[in-house]
């Protein structure tokens, strides 16, 4: 007994290294790509534990079907070793898969929350059932226009009840809620036009509060700034001279 | 059904006639919220409005579906019905320790039930979904204590249920049935009401801090007056995660006693399976709540700690697998249509717990958050494992509630609609979930390319309603003209078999068993000594299996 509980706890110390295994894949600046990435990972994982215990229930259902009426099964009574072995090596492996995923999910999720410094910022306000998007000095859009290679952090709150902000092209999500900032960051790497919107229940019109974020040229976004800009400021010229 | 009959059931203190009672009330909520489910993939199987133009009809139906599912069908009918007709049975008991306040449990039951159903019929019926978040429950003109009320009655209900139950297991054992003889299904319910126990007073009050803000001015979670919008979210978690053990753990110990039986075997390492695994969910259960809050908002060093508690949960539920697993080696294995149910189980268990996986990661969920990915996934275990298991308990101790078979051809249609229809339905939004696909939308202008897995999908929920129509029909026909079956069909050794005859009457057992530490309810490996450790059941036909 002493030399199977040996075994058993050589096995565990064994396994209860996985996470050392688990190497920082660097995705500082796009975790995204490290999103897809992990993603993949945790695909073949759990498909492999899936059809490996798949494969073990098809087989014993069909090996130890009952040939007459009167069998009976003759599953093992199992001494204490055994009883406690088959509990902790099991768990040990099952420990050494959590670990593993852990220390991969924590780098990852590091990844996700440090902004980088050469972040613009852009503010963020949800109503029901619209997004603002405030770029500084007044100038303010209902759709999110971002420059290709730029990080963006937006910082986030909501004027009544809870939003969530959501941009499955950046994997990012985060909700939005009064009282409180929160905040995500993404670097857009593609030009293009991307779907936005908002995925925490918000009342009658919640599947409507969509909008694009579109990701442009840096010469086009200067352009489309610039042009905001005047808007903005013609708007705001009528209200100036009257005060 | 005369003015008598009415009066001994509503009356009735007998465990029995309240578990029935808990079917019948389950089953219902069953129904009308599953109708609602077929609205909801009726209405989401077209791009645009296709049965309805306006979305409150639409939220309406979902919070109904979820509240009514959750909390009036799963819980009540595994904690409600399975414990009640079959835990006092199991451990030689003849009825459960306090039978009055069980039968004011199933009047409350009964009373949230009325309260749910008229909902349909007041001006501005409840739309916040079965998690009920403010500020949206506070500010919508939706009535709010529709949704209170009703959760306080269930509440209160299922408190008085656990204190019921686990005094019956403590000091109402046949005498002689230590802890290490119990039935895996007794473990699994006793567990179910500690988590009850324990949580649902922090639910309870919750709602109640919601009730106030609304109606009474208050201002827990109004964060201009110094209120928090997260508070709610955590207490509401607090017990909700708890409560899919509630629901998972009795619907295990449903399974094992259908495998036990169906393989004449032994349970595989059962102390590994009731000390490790249904204890050490018990253990885990009340500090991984925060992965349902991955994405609201909560401190970062949480959101990491969570993660790894909520991953060590592979560990409690890989134990309880390895003994479901164990227990079909070396086995000989009979068919019915519960074990087929059962057979379901093992593969649903997997594809449901493994896709809780990448869930479990904090930087995964970022994406897959609120999408149709987690809503298949819980689905997978809440809709499919635990009600497939419920289904196979039914038709597992059909024989014993009603001294009839519900096997047969139409019990295998059923069966077969079933399992095709939930993966129909289910699997293409586990696809597009991945894709970003967000839930509890009425309408995806934004993403017309899910068009046609939406209509995979509402093919798929119909399937399951022909199925389940079926599958009804055939338990109500078959309760009063089934082919009659004789007494312990399945061979079990197990005592609600062995010495309670089919339909018992008040006070289970003609002979109220006394066992020695010898006896187990697994002993089919020499049946002989296992019926010699027992008294007489003191009526023919019982105990012996069948020649």
């Amino acid at each position: 007994m002493r030399t199977f509980l040996g075994k058993a706890a050589a096995l565990s110390g064994i396994f209860a290294v996985g996470p050392a295994f688990a190497q920082d894949e660097g995705y500082e600046r796009d975790p995204a790509a490290g999103w897809d990435h992990l993603w993949h990972e945790i695909i073949v994982d759990i498909t492999v534990i899936g059809v490996i215990f798949s494969l073990a229930a098809i087989y014993m259902v069909w090996k130890y079907r009952a040939k007459n009426e009167n069998e009976v099964g003759r599953g093992p009574k199992l001494t204490p070793a055994a009883a406690l072995a088959w509990a902790l090596i099991p768990a040990s492996i099952f420990m050494a898969d959590d670990f593993f995923l852990s220390a991969k999910g924590w780098t990852l999720w590091n990844d996700y929350r440090r902004i980088p410094d050469d972040a613009k910022e852009i503010r963020v306000t949800a109503y029901q059932w619209y997004w603002e998007f405030d770029y500084g000095d007044e100038i303010v859009s209902e759709e999110l226009v971002v420059p290709k290679g730029q990080p963006i952090v937006l910082r986030m709150t909501s004027e009544d009840v809870l939003h969530s902000l959501y941009i499955p092209e950046f994997r990012v999500k985060e909700d939005v809620m009064p009282g409180r900032v929160t905040y995500v960051w993404f670097n857009p790497k593609e030009t293009g036009e991307y779907v936005h919107t908002c995925t925490e229940f918000c009342g009658t019109a919640h599947a409507e509060m969509y909008t694009t974020v579109r990701v442009l040229e840096q010469d086009e976004y200067d352009e489309w700034f610039n042009q905001i800009k005047e808007e903005a400021n013609a708007n705001s010229l009528p209200n100036n001279t009257q005060s | 059904m005369s003015m008598q009959t009415f009066k001994e059931w509503f009356f009735t203190t007998d465990h029995k006639r309240i578990g029935i009672m808990y079917l019948i009330g389950s089953m219902t909520a069953f129904v009308v919220a599953g109708m609602m489910a077929l609205l909801i993939r009726l209405e989401q199987s077209q791009l645009g409005p296709t049965i309805t133009d306006n979305p409150n009809e639409y939220n309406q139906w979902l919070y109904f579906h979820g509240a009514a599912m959750v909390l009036a069908f799963l819980i009540p009918g595994l904690t409600g019905f399975f414990a009640n007709y079959f835990l006092p049975l199991m451990i030689g008991a003849q009825d459960v320790a306090f039978p009055r306040i069980n039968a004011f449990s199933i009047w409350l039951f009964y009373g949230a039930i009325i309260l749910a159903l008229l909902s349909f019929v007041i001006p501005d019926p409840p739309d916040i979904m079965w998690t009920g978040y403010p500020p949206y429950s506070i500010t919508t003109m939706g009535n709010t204590a529709y949704y209170v009320f009703t959760l306080h009655l269930l509440g209160f209900s299922s408190v008085l249920g656990a204190v019921n139950f686990l005094v019956t297991v403590i000091y109402m054992r046949a005498p002689g049935i230590g802890w290490n003889q119990l039935n895996i299904f007794t473990w699994t319910t006793v567990a179910a009401f500690v988590l009850q126990l324990v949580f649902i007073p922090v639910l309870a009050s919750a709602v109640t801090m919601l009730l106030f803000d609304k109606y009474l001015g208050t201002n827990f979670f109004n964060p201009e007056a110094g209120g928090d919008v997260l508070l709610y979210q955590n207490l509401f978690w607090f017990y909700s995660h708890p409560a899919v053990y509630v629901i998972f753990l009795p619907a295990v110990g449903i399974l094992f006693e259908i495998f036990t039986t169906m393989c004449k075997n032994r349970v595989f390492n059962y102390k590994a399976c009731v000390y490790g695994g249904i204890w050490g969910i018990v253990g885990i259960s009340g500090f991984v709540w925060v992965h349902h809050l991955y994405v609201s908002g909560m401190p970062d060093w949480l959101r990491i700690g969570q993660m790894v508690t909520t991953l060590l949960i592979s560990v409690p539920v890989g134990l309880m697998v390895m003994s479901m697993w164990g227990t079909l080696y070396k086995a000989a294995i009979t068919f019915n249509t519960g074990m087929l149910y059962a057979i379901s189980c093992l593969f649903l268990v997997l594809s449901g717990g493994l896709t809780g996986i990448p869930l479990a990661l904090t930087a995964i969920t970022v994406h897959l958050s609120e999408t149709s990915f987690v809503h298949a996934h819980f689905h997978f275990i809440m809709a499919m494992f635990s009600a497939f298991a419920m289904f196979g308990g039914i038709y597992y101790w059909f024989p014993k509630m009603f001294g009839r078979y519900a096997d047969g051809k139409w019990a295998t249609t059923g069966f077969i609609l079933n399992i095709v229809g939930v993966h129909v339905t289910f699997v293409p939004l586990f696809i597009i979930g991945a894709q970003g696909m967000p839930r509890r939308y009425w309408d995806y202008q934004m993403f017309p390319q899910f068009e046609p897995y939406h209509q995979v999908a509402t093919l798929g929920a119909f399937m399951v309603a022909a199925g389940m129509s079926v599958t009804i029909l055939n338990w109500i026909i078959c309760a009063f003209k089934g082919k009659v079956a004789p007494e312990n069909p399945w061979k079990s050794c197990s005592l609600e078999w062995t010495h309670a005859p089919n339909c018992p009457q008040a006070g289970n057992f003609p002979n109220p068993p006394t066992v020695t530490a010898d006896w187990s309810p697994y002993g089919y490996a020499d049946r002989e000594a296992n019926l010699k450790a027992t008294t007489d059941p003191g009526f023919p036909g019982a105990a012996k299996p069948a020649e």
